[in-house]
Order: C-alpha cells, then structure tokens, then sequence
C-alpha cells in the first residue's frame, strides 16, 4: 500500500489528470476567536459522513482571541489517521501568517483565500482561488456583528465545491453541530455555505486535482475526543470522587465527565448525586483529596497536565508510600516549565514513572486512541485498587483534544473489582489484621475503611515509616521489608498491565518500539518503507510501564529496535535502559521528534532511511 | 483460691464505652508539652459526648502537633499526610464518607506557613470537620525556628527577636468565612473542653487555635507563647457550658448575662460574659476584639464567632444519603442504555 502512486506533485496547474481521490489534506488558515471551530468541524464531519476516514488536528495558541491557528483535516482512503505533513488545499484567512502559509506549500497545491489578499501574486505553482469573503456574507447575514463568525462558513461551501463534497452532508453536518435547539443557527450558517458553493461553481471553471467520493469507512462510528473518551471510561468505571484543577491540555476531561455525570449519575428517585466532583485550588489540593478520598474507599481521579504533575510529586510519594488508590490521567503538553501549553508531547515519562523523592515507580497506562481512553480508564480504576497505588494514564494534547473517529465503546462486561478491602464481619471472622502484611504473595496488603465499625478496624496511615501495623518505626529491618515488598508489588503488576500489541514483519531486521499517540504515524510508516524502500519493520506498540517480557523477546528478535519518542531526550529509551540488561540496550537506537506538533510517518520513515543507508 | 472478688462497675458513656477505648498509643511529645494537654482534652470530649470512635476520621499535616492524633481515638482510623497539607486528605476523605466526623491537628506551622493555602479554602468551602491548631509559635521538631504566628518581637532562645508580624489565624479564619472560631489554652481544661464539645456538634468547619507552649524551645522569658506569658496575658472572655443533646437542658444554667446558642444536634452551648461587650455572633465586633486586643497585648480566649447557618460544603454537593465511596455497582456504572445513547449522540 502506497500513497506515493497519487502524489499531488504529479499534478501541474494547466495539465489535467486524474484527480486525486480522498486522499488529501485540507489546512484552515485563522485567527483564534473568529468563530473558525463551527467551520472546520463541519467540514470533517461533512467527509466523515460521507464514509471517508478523516482525522482532524487542530493547531492552537494559549490565546482566547486574536492569534494565529492552523486546523488540518486530513482524509485518507486507506484509513491513515496520523498528521501529514503536505499540504494539499490551504484555506488562508489570516492575513498575519497567510505568505508564510502560501511560501511553505509543496507545488501544485490549492490556496483558497480571502481576495484582498492577493495572494496569487507569491507563486505561479500554485492553484489559486480568490474568494471575495466580505462581499459574499453581507447578504446573507445581515447583522453586522455576527459575519466574522460567519464567513468562515463560506469556505466550507467553497471547499465542498471544489472536491466535490456532497452539500447535504453539509447541511447534516451543521445541523449535527448546533443540535435541533438553534435552527437559526443553523440556516444562518447554511446560508453562508450556499453562498460560498455558489460563487465557486460560477467563478471557478479549472477545479482542483483532488474530489471527494463516497466510500464506506466510517459506518457506525464516531468522533470523539480523547478527554471525553477518558471522561466516558471514568463514568462507566464508576469513579465517585473528581479533584482538579483545570490546566490545558486536561480541562475538557473533567469539564466533559461532569456534563455526563449531571446526566447520568444522579440517583433517578432522589435526583442526589452519586459522586462528588470539586474544583480544588491547585493541583497540590487536587491530588490530596483524590488521595484523601481513595484512602476512604472512594474511586477517585484527577486530571492534569506536566506543570501538575510536578507539583503532585510530593504527594505521589505519599500515595506510593502509604498505598493509596487513585487515578491521575496525564494529559500531556509541551515542557519544560510552562512549555508550549497548547502544543503536544510525551514530555512526562520519566518525570512520572519516578515522580516524588526517594525509591519510586508508578504504573503507566498509555491509550493511544480514543477507544484506548475508555477501555484503559476502566482497567486504571480497578488496577489502583488492587494494587492500592496511583496509577497514571498517560495521553497528550494530540490525542485529548483533538477530534478522532473511532469504534463505538463495547459496555463494560466485567464486574468493578474493588480490591482488597475488609469488613466488619471479615474483622469478626480474621480476629484482626495488619494493613501492610503481605498476607497473598503478591505485596498487596488487606486495609480497611474509615468508618468500619469494628474495634479491630483502625489503623494509622502514615507517609512516615511504618511496619506491617502500620506502627511508627525508624527500624532497619521494618524498612527494607516495607521497601522490599512495595518492590515485590512492582514485579506483580507486570503480569496485569495491558499487554503491548506487537506486529511482527517477515524477516524484519529492524523494529519499532512506540507509545501513545505516536501510533498512527509509525503504522504508516511501516507501510511506507516497505512500498517505497522495501524495508520491512516490525512493530511493539507499548501499552503500559511497568514493561512486560514481549518487550525483551521482541528487542532479541531484531538486530536494531528504534525507540520513538514525542520529547527531546528520548525519554522512552531512557527509562528502557535503567531496566534493560547491557546486550538488549545495545541494540536500541533513538528516534525523536519535539516540534510540538503530532508526529507525522513522514519524519518516521526519513529517519530510519537515513539511518538505515538506503 | 476461693476469695471472690466483685469487680468494680466500669465506668462508661452514654454508648456504653469506657474511657479507655478513646485513648490512643503512649505519646512521644516532650513531657510537659501542651499538645498532650489537648490530646486529653479531646479524649475528654469524644467520650463525655458518646462519639462513637468508629464513625471518626484523624487527620494531621507534619510537626509536633501531628503527631498526636497517634494519641487519642486509636480506635479511630488516622492519616497523617504531608506538611500543611492535611485540608486535602481530610477533604478527600469527607468527599468520599461524609458521615465521618473528621477531626484534624495541625501546628501554628503546618497551618500558617506552608500550609496556609489548604487552610483558607478550607475554610472557604466550610468542610464540617474540626481543624485543631496547636499553636506555639516555633518549629518544635526543625529545633526551634520562628513560626508565621510568632509575636513581634518574641525572642528564640538564643534572644533572636521576630522582627515580622504574627498572622493571627482566628482572625483571618473569621474573613475567610469560618462558622466557628475558637481560641483557647493548652492550660484551660474547662474552656477548652467546652470548646472541644461545641465543634464536635458544630455542622461546619471548626477552627480551634490553642496557645500551646513548647516546653523545650519556646517557654523561655522573651517568648510571647510560654506558659507564665499566656497566664499573664490571657484575657478570657466567656464562661462557657456545653450541653449536650442527651442531658437535661434544665440543669446548669449559669447565672449572669446568658447566651444559648442551639447547636445543629440539639445540643446547647451557654455562653456567660465576662467583663465586656462581646457578641460571638457578630463577626465585625469580634475583629474588631481582637484587634483592640492585640494592640493592647492581650490574648483573647474563648468563643470568637459561630454561625450554625452556613450551609457546609457537602451539603452544597447534593450527595446521596450513602457514602458515595461503598456505593454499589448499579449505582455507579451507568447502564448499556445509556452508553448506547450516548454513542449515538457521537455518531
């Protein structure tokens, strides 16, 4: 499978081919605050509902209004869903950035744009459409203040025009986007999409080398974010208390779990809630509580971003230490420090896998789509609680915040399994207990809850040395046999975490290892080099930390394993050598990318090209 | 041996537990320190109330004064968390069982320093729980550095004086919305207990600063927090009695100028005025107090301000009658209907 065989680069103004079929990207020019979102959205709905796989990647600044933004839509027949680098239509709104825009373009593209731009005038390898914005949404929307969110939607007709987009995909597209309850909305936009349609199918004569058809890829499934497929897998997990504080890229999670829990958790006779969520006033309070609140028997969580989760150290240490369930879910952005908070990375492994002072590891999930999001949420909440520890859910801006289609979420058939937790009548019965005894062979102490009624149920937790009694000790013994289990407990999860999904090629001397978001970009990429260089690469998807065996076998089984990493220092490989034996980490070579945007197959492919001399 | 002997009638509770069983382990602070004197206190307290100890929550921070929670209710389940930070865990906690009785023990500097974030929204959001301050001015296990609530002009016991001003922690409790203030003496036994038992039936947050002196590095002439300074400077401002819902309101009323405030539970609180005109129920006057009092380097005790109405933060949540925390399963997993509907709505 290759996508070389459709390049846009074959196709020169002036020479009519064949044109290109959903297999194009679409960049949207704006400024943020403009109202731009409703369009774009429509638009990838509009393909969406046509049946072609789409994916979108919205490129933002930590701005409200005024600021440079870049949405991608991306459509692809052969389902790749990774960001692409080539442009193929660029809608330039901005006059700020569109020369850039218009200079960066491979040859052969498409710029649709605002007239007064003038654009045309930059470059003649290019198909220009000049597009008299102003004058197009004067009558069709006659409230002044209300056209500069309007227009926009004028390129969405003009789009749909040129590769062939079906307008009544359009029209369901808005109607899905602003709901029965804002029909005015609706026809307001409708109006403005006609209006762009039109004026291209009576100005625009030569169309563009690419179309829009009908295919059948996307039936039965759904657009979702990631923060809302975690807020989803936390609702359907049961989760009773949310502490948080809102950061980018981690706010809609919350914000969107308690949308649904205000639908959907309330009891139906009494209209109480079944959970409790509060805003706290900084993530040192957030995580506390959550803690606090797993301590008391609660399914609790917390979402965050990079700068939280440093200031959650000291009491991951705590959670680690005294084994307190919860669950933190990482959205992670651009560090160091406040970093590029609107941009994305896999800055935080490392940082998280040790978090806090002293001897520390942390479990790791890493969903890398929205159906990820929610099935890991369900096995994050059961795993803090039987192992009675934070457990972490790593994602990123890319996946949280951007807009994916996916499968529809199966119902959750297994039971909640809630630990090892005893009651009173299991007090009765034991005659007592003691909180941090390793009593099963797998360092997972019984406890109990506050509020138990049974003389034999207190204990005092302490983040301070404790023996099996939970009892104040400085002793030497008492502490390596506390430390020593907690590492027992560590080698115990290696056999629950989510296994890695590992696609072995044919006589592969090479394989990848990747996380999280960087999926999309290293399947297609394996798809490249073999169509285009004849390498054939295998393929180790983790899914968690701690790493299971697969990994080894699958570092033994090839002569050279690329490590892929969103972060500048390959974080990934790093925390593969401080486990790894001498023999298997020599065979692991770096493959980096920080930019700040979502990695694309291309980046992936030329590296190992030049690495791999071919 | 055939001498038989009859054991003495044990002494219990109106829930039928002894004393004992509000005891916690041997304690480990100096001897003489005032946080033991507290810790008594509220051994006291949750036993002369009949609290049953299994339905309280022990929460602390980091210092001296957190230790002691180990000291009382050891039939009460207990969590000592990080510096300054136990408003968090005991929120956590409350958030998940809100039929706890939370009590938390804090020191002037897990409270005034470096936790002093947690203990404003804290008291913002009136958690009902009770938040002890064990207050001697000084870093009693950092070996006697100055705390944020440390006089102007107290002196360490090399004679280093405090050259910044104290944050008087009632005071700034009452601005931040607290329902309950309440400043007291490590020494007082019948003020604090009286106190002790009006937070525990208090639905709100309590905020309870104790002068507390530190026998080893804070009792020394100079120090504004020893026990001779407090003696001399304490200015009491109520006799107080404390009923609870189970006795008969007609006995023990004191006489004077009387003020009974009915407590949440049913229980009554009598406040008898000393002296001056001072209304615990007007926040204003009360500052105003301890302005004046401050000024005049008095250190006021007693009843500051109560507010039963405020709703507390729990209530605000609208949680159902049961911890959310032991829900069951139906209660908290929605249905496949509603995944169903909800995955048509993405579609």
């Amino acid at each position: 499978m290759s996508t070389l065989e459709v390049s846009p680069v074959e196709s020169q103004p002036g020479q009519p081919s064949q044109p290109v079929v959903n297999d194009f990207s679409i960049q949207v020019a704006t400024v943020n605050g403009s109202g731009s979102q409703t369009a774009n959205s429509v638009l990838m709905r509009s393909l969406f509902q046509m049946g072609i796989p789409v994916s979108g990647k919205n490129m933002f600044p930590s701005n409200i209004a005024g600021l440079p933004t870049w949405f991608t839509i991306r459509a692809s027949k052969y389902g790749y869903i990774g960001r692409r680098k080539e442009i193929d239509i660029l809608v330039a709104m901005n006059p700020e950035t569109a020369r850039e825009d218009v200079l960066n373009l491979d040859g052969g593209a498409a710029v649709i744009y605002d007239e007064p731009l003038k654009l045309n005038e930059l470059r003649s390898d290019l198909h220009f459409f000049p597009v008299p914005f102003d004058k197009l949404v004067a009558p069709v929307c006659p409230n002044a203040k209300l056209r500069k969110l309007v227009r926009n939607m004028i390129y969405d007709g003009v789009v749909a025009r040129l590769l062939a987009i079906d307008m009544e995909e359009v029209y369901k597209a808005l109607r899905k986007q602003f709901g029965e309850r804002k029909a005015k909305a609706v026809d307001l936009n409708w109006g403005a999409a006609k209006a762009g349609f039109e004026f291209a199918a009576g100005t625009f004569a030569d169309g563009i080398p690419y179309r829009a058809e009908r295919m059948n890829a996307t039936a039965g499934k759904i657009i979702i974010d990631g923060n809302a497929a975690c807020a989803l897998g936390a609702m359907f997990a049961g989760v009773t208390v949310v502490t948080w504080y809102p950061i980018t890229p981690s706010s809609s999670l919350v914000e969107t779990l308690i949308g649904y829990a205000k639908r959907f958790r309330h009891d139906p006779d009494t209209g109480k809630a079944t959970y409790a969520i509060v805003q706290a006033e900084d993530e040192l309070a957030s995580i506390g509580m959550a803690l606090g609140a797993g301590w008391a028997g609660a399914r609790s969580m917390t979402a965050t971003a990079g700068p939280g989760i440093s200031l959650m150290s000291e009491f991951i240490g705590l959670g680690y230490y005294a084994e307190c369930p919860t669950v933190v879910y990482d959205v992670e952005r651009v560090g160091p420090s406040t970093g590029l908070p609107t941009r994305t990375q896999q800055g935080d492994l490392i940082t998280t896998a040790l978090l806090s002072h002293g001897d520390t590891r942390h479990p790791m999930f890493f969903p890398c789509s929205p159906e990820e999001c929610f099935s890991m949420s369900l096995e994050a909440f059961d795993f803090a609680e039987k192992f009675q520890t934070p457990v972490f859910v790593m994602t990123d801006l890319d996946l949280g915040m951007n807009n994916w289609m996916a499968d529809p979420f199966p119902y959750p058939e297994e039971p909640i399994h809630r630990g090892k937790i005893l009651t009173a009548e299991d007090l009765d019965r034991l005659g007592g207990f003691a909180r941090y005894k390793d009593v099963d062979g797998d360092g997972v102490g019984w406890r109990t809850l506050p509020g138990t009624n049974h003389p034999k149920a207190s204990y005092f937790t302490r983040g301070s040395g404790h023996n099996e009694k939970a009892q104040y000790t400085e002793r030497e013994d008492d502490y390596i046999h506390n430390m020593d289990r907690l590492a027992h407990k560590f080698e115990v999860m290696r056999q629950y975490v989510p296994e890695p999904v590992v696609s072995m090629a044919e006589k592969a001397q090479i394989g990848f290892v990747a996380w999280g978001t960087s999926d999309p970009a290293v399947r297609e990429s394996c798809d490249q080099l073999k169509a285009e260089y004849g390498i054939e690469a295998s393929y180790l998807r983790l899914r968690a930390y701690p790493f299971t065996g697969q990994l080894l076998d699958f570092i033994r089984r090839h002569d050279r394993v690329y490590v892929v990493d969103q972060n500048r220092d390959g974080q990934l490989l790093g925390l593969m050598r401080l486990e790894l034996d001498a023999e298997l980490i020599a065979k692991l070579r770096s493959l980096r990318y920080y930019g700040g945007l979502p990695l694309d197959a291309r980046t992936v492919t030329d590296h190992i090209v030049r690495e791999e001399g071919k | 041996m055939s001498t038989t002997v009859t054991p003495p009638p044990k002494k219990v509770n109106h829930i039928g537990l002894e004393v004992l069983q509000y005891k916690g382990a041997k304690t480990t602070l100096c001897a003489g320190c005032g946080h033991n004197s507290i810790s008594e206190r509220l051994i006291e307290s949750f036993y002369e109330l009949g609290i049953n100890p299994y339905t309280v929550a022990k929460f602390s921070g980091i210092g001296c004064s957190s230790k002691s929670p180990a000291y009382f209710l050891g039939l009460s389940h207990g969590f000592n968390a990080v510096h300054g930070r136990m408003p968090a865990i005991a929120t956590g906690a409350l958030l998940a069982n809100h039929t706890l009785l939370g009590i938390g023990v804090s020191g002037d500097g897990d409270t005034a320093s470096i936790g002093l974030g947690q203990f404003m929204h804290l008291i913002r959001r009136n958690v009902p729980m009770i938040y002890v301050i064990e207050d001697n001015g000084v870093y009693g296990l950092t070996k006697g550095q100055f705390s944020a609530t440390a006089d102007l002009g107290s002196t360490l016991k090399s004679g280093t004086p405090n050259e910044l001003p104290p944050f008087d922690c009632c005071a700034l409790a009452m601005k931040w919305g607290a329902t309950f203030v309440a400043r007291s003496f490590s020494g007082d036994k019948r003020q604090l207990t009286a106190i002790l038992k009006t937070a525990i039936a208090h639905r709100g947050l309590s905020v309870i600063d104790v002068i507390s002196p530190c026998v080893t590095f804070n009792d020394h002439e100079g120090s504004t927090k020893s026990y001779a300074y407090v003696k001399e400077h304490e200015e009491i401002l109520q006799e107080l009695d404390f009923v609870p819902s189970f006795d008969d309101i007609s006995v023990d009323i004191p006489e004077g100028e009387v003020v009974d405030v009915q407590m949440h539970d049913g229980s009554h609180l009598r406040i008898r005025k000393l002296q001056r005109d001072f209304d615990p129920t007007d926040r204003l006057k009360s500052l105003t107090a301890l302005e004046e009092a401050e000024a005049k380097g008095e250190i006021l005790t007693g009843v500051l301000y109560l507010n039963t109405a405020r709703p507390t933060f729990l209530e605000l949540l609208n949680l159902t009658d049961e911890p959310v925390a032991t829900l069951p399963e139906a209660r908290v997993r929605p249905s496949r209907a509603v995944l169903d509907q909800v995955m048509d709505e993405l579609r």
